[in-house]
């Protein structure tokens, strides 16, 4: 889709010539082909003209710089835009003074609720915290038996009763205090937002235990009634944030965009797959790149710019050359790498290189995994991975919740990368870097020609250890 | 009482239970079209048919989840044809009807007639898969179902319940097990006892998942070779999703060789338009709609229904009601 639209926009700027404010007319060109973009990627088409309108406003007071062609200025302001409404203020949990603090999860039928009160026991599990899940949807055929199927897998226990779910959520609060539980998920029955009398129930389940958080579990494959279920489900319930799931389609996931706006609240997490550590925080930046497409690689240049700091990658190749690389090295890569988002996506935005199939998901999860690894190593053992011994790995694999073995593959992977990289590094380089903060020196020619920078980015590409599938 | 029953007398069109619908019985039967029609749309009926006549209802047929090309395509016929914004209209209606297949009913060929319910995570297979056991064991027609989920957690426990309540019998494995070989082993079971249907029940599954794809391939492979036929391919699609179905209904197709949708949960705020693009680029049809969470709760899909809910702001078992109580007060329609 961008990449239709980024050869749309040249020849209306080319027309619209460079200098000076952008022009009306030319902006409303541009915007009626974001519009489409946008519907397409199941934003609502009413949260559409809100943000052209907003784009607009930006794009009329923008001037024009002088190194940036008028297309890429759009696309920038549309971009920024984008991971405004997303964005916005992050979510932090505030635990409640008298424990347990209490969360409650709503949504339509089959959004992802059960799996995801799941999830979230296990994320409070991380964070040193000790839940009690309670299964309130007493109406869907072994709901009940789903929520303590998934919870027996990580040893957390779940309280369920009778034939009432506003008394089982009670009972549960109950159960909580009398177990000294300081955190309390509930998960309730799938119900549509136009349903009346359900809605008056999760009403009252809500009153019942007064939740300090209540989470909307949204489908990201959701289309654009998307806006009009999370507006029912604040009014009822005012949510505190938004549980994105199914983010392991290929859907746009427009319908996040819907209800963020719709609900004014945070997306606070984000459901990556069936399995309970598909979990993650929220990155507005990769959803905002998400939502406009792949196949553009203006965008992956912008991006790279942002993330891929030429300085410090230098700097890593020359310790690199010295061997002198360390595992924080390795660490700083791999999260720029993350940054840029989903490595297909990434990969999609090479010329010649999209056919190439990644998992996101698992190399996703395996660049989190590492990097919780690598946190939990003392700064000796980032410096010198050699002396990692049998208890260092113990205490490593417990400190990043992994396993040993998932500690001695990274270690393993490390010291391959160093060979990788040392390899490349004495290759003769393509071409020189563009210097560092110097906007516009690296762009792409209107006619798709490929920049020195791009050509440079197979070689981080190339780490085929990050999105190798594991099973493990 | 089923949610179904319940929302017919409280939703949009509450106006038009029997007796008020009786007394309100000649503006009914001059223009039966109207009852169904959005706000939005009732307004611009009247209004000179211009640009800001067609903003309105491209802007509802994109909040219907048509999808901007398929939007364009239908448009732009009704654009060439229309003389007025209340002709503009009724074109409208007619070239959605036309472009989405009158259902032919499912195929029980075969003995037993294996019919496979495929589709990605939480759309309602399982759900389906009860109300069909249902519908053919009403019919008179010995069913049996294959718990061939065997990864989500309580799948199998779920579909037993729903067993249990319809009366029919459940083959299904342990869990990990594999699921051809639990399609196997029900058609198998089915065809020594003589039953007419095997209903399988298999794992949500999103469609760019590719071992999980050739997983749902295995199975399809192995129930061709298994005793009987596989009579249907029934791909799931949530009305309340968006742009994606196409993807989901494409990639399917190619790796199971889907026979038709069955759009469910057309009981609430989407309006399933998808269904249009998945016609038009596969020519696959809908074949059953589900309207509750009940048993009961699932109906053969018929166009004109289907795009006058599209084409309102009730939903879709409203728009049954006011068909039904139409067909009572006005025998014209
Ligand atoms: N692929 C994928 N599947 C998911 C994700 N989250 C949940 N699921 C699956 O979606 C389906 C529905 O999830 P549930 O947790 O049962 O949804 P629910 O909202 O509790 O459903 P009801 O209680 O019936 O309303 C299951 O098959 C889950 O395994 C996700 O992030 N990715
Ligand atoms: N309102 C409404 N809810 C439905 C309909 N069909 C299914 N549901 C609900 O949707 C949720 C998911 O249904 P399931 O039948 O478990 O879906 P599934 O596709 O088997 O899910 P997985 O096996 O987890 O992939 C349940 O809460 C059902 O009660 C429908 O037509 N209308
Ligand atoms: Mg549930
Ligand atoms: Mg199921």
């Amino acid at each position: 889709m961008l990449s239709t639209l980024t050869s749309r926009f040249s020849q209306i700027f080319t027309r619209a010539g460079r200098r000076g404010r952008l022009k009306p007319d030319d902006i409303d060109e541009v915007l009626a082909e974001i519009r489409e973009a946008l519907i397409d990627a199941d934003v609502n088409v009413d949260v559409v003209e809100k943000f052209c309108g907003a784009v607009r406003g930006e794009c009329l007071t923008a001037e024009l710089h002088q190194a940036l062609n008028p297309t890429e200025q759009v696309i920038q302001i549309v971009r920024d835009q984008l991971i405004a409404i997303l964005g916005g203020e992050s979510f932090s949990v505030t635990y409640a003074s008298k424990p347990p603090t209490v969360v409650l999860l709503a949504g339509l039928q089959g959004s992802g609720k059960t799996t995801n009160a799941v999830k979230l026991a296990r994320w409070f599990v991380q964070q040193g915290r000790q839940p009690l899940l309670v299964g309130a949807d007493l109406q869907r055929p072994a709901a009940v038996e789903q929520l303590r199927v998934l919870a027996g897998e990580i040893s957390i226990p779940v309280y369920s009763e009778g034939r009432d779910p506003v008394r089982a959520a009670s009972g549960g609060l109950k159960e909580a205090k009398r177990l000294g539980r300081d955190v309390l998920i509930c998960d309730t029955a799938g119900r549509l937002s136009i349903d009346k009398e359900m809605m008056r129930e999760v009403g009252r389940i809500s009153k019942a235990i007064s939740p300090q958080y209540t989470f909307f579990v949204l489908d990201a494959m959701g289309g654009q009634a998307a806006a009009s279920v999370a507006e029912s489900f604040h009014e009822t319930l005012e949510l505190d944030g938004i549980i994105l799931t199914k983010l392991d389609s290929d859907a746009r996931g427009g319908a996040v965009l819907s209800a963020r706006e719709t609900v004014g609240r945070p997306v606070a997490f984000a459901s990556t797959g069936e399995r309970l550590d598909d979990f993650e925080l929220f990155h507005p930046d990769r959803m905002a790149g998400r939502i406009l497409g792949k196949g553009d690689v203006l965008t992956l240049i912008e991006k790279t710019e942002e993330a891929f700091e030429k300085a410090e990658a230098e700097a890593a190749a020359e310790r690199l050359i010295a061997g002198t690389y360390t595992l924080d090295d390795f660490l700083d890569q791999m999260r720029q790498i993350r940054k840029l988002g989903p490595l297909s996506g990434l990969l999609g935005r090479m010329p010649g290189m999209s056919g190439m199939e990644i998992d996101d998901n698992s190399s996703e999860q395996r660049l989190a995994h590492m990097e919780a690894i690598i946190c939990s190593m003392t700064p000796m053992e980032r410096f010198k991975p050699e002396i990692i011994n049998n208890s260092r790995r113990q205490r490593i694999a417990q400190g990043s919740g992994t396993t040993t073995a998932d500690v001695s593959k990274l270690i393993r992977e490390f010291s391959n990368a160093r060979k990788l990289m040392s390899s490349l590094g004495k290759a003769p380089r393509k071409a020189k870097p563009a210097k560092k903060g110097k906007k516009g020196g690296s762009r792409v020619t209107p006619k798709g020609t490929v920049s020195p920078k791009v050509a440079n980015l197979p070689d981080v590409a190339n780490l085929d250890f990050l999105w190798q599938t594991e099973t493990t | 009482m089923p949610l179904f029953r319940r929302r017919k007398q409280e939703a949009a069109f509450s106006a038009r239970t029997p007796d008020s619908a009786l007394a309100s019985d000649h503006e009914l039967a001059s223009d039966s079209t109207q009852a169904h029609l959005a706000a939005a749309l009732v307004a611009i009926k009247d209004a000179k048919l211009g640009e800001d006549v067609w903003l309105e209802i491209e802007r509802h047929l994109l909040s219907a989840d048509l999808g901007v090309p398929t939007t364009h395509r239908l448009l732009e016929s009704v654009k060439a044809e229309a003389t007025s914004s209340a002709h503009a209209l009724e074109l409208l209606r007619q070239v959605l009807v036309n472009n989405l297949a009158a259902s032919t009913s499912l195929s029980t060929e075969g003995s037993p007639a294996i019919w496979l319910v495929v589709g990605v995570n939480g759309v309602g297979k399982t759900t389906t898969i009860a109300k069909l056991a249902k519908r053919e064991t009403d019919l008179g027609r010995r069913v049996v179902l294959a718990a061939a989920d065997t990864f989500r957690a309580a799948a199998t426990e779920q579909l037993q319940m729903w067993a249990e309540r319809v009366g029919v019998s459940v083959v299904h494995g342990s869990e990990g097990s594999d699921p051809a070989s639990v399609v196997f082993d029900a058609v198998e079971h089915a065809a020594a006892n003589s039953a007419d249907i095997v209903i399988a029940d298999t794992a949500g599954r999103i469609h760019t998942k590719s071992n999980l794809m050739d997983e749902i391939c295995k199975v399809r492979r192995v129930a061709d070779k298994a005793s009987g036929r596989v009579a249907e391919v029934l791909l799931v699609l949530d009305a309340t999703n968006g742009q994606n179905g196409i993807a989901q209904a494409s990639v399917f197709t190619e790796a199971v060789d889907v026979t038709g949708i069955v759009l469910t949960k057309l009981d609430g705020a989407g309006k399933g338009g998808i269904v249009l693009s998945v016609q038009h680029e596969l020519g696959l049809p809908v074949k059953l709609i589900g309207v509750g969470e009940q048993i009961t709760d699932i109906e053969t899909f018929r166009p004109e229904q289907f795009v006058d809910a599209l084409l309102s702001d009730a939903v879709l078992s409203d728009a049954v009601l006011s068909d039904a109580v139409l067909s009572e007060v006005s025998p014209m329609r």
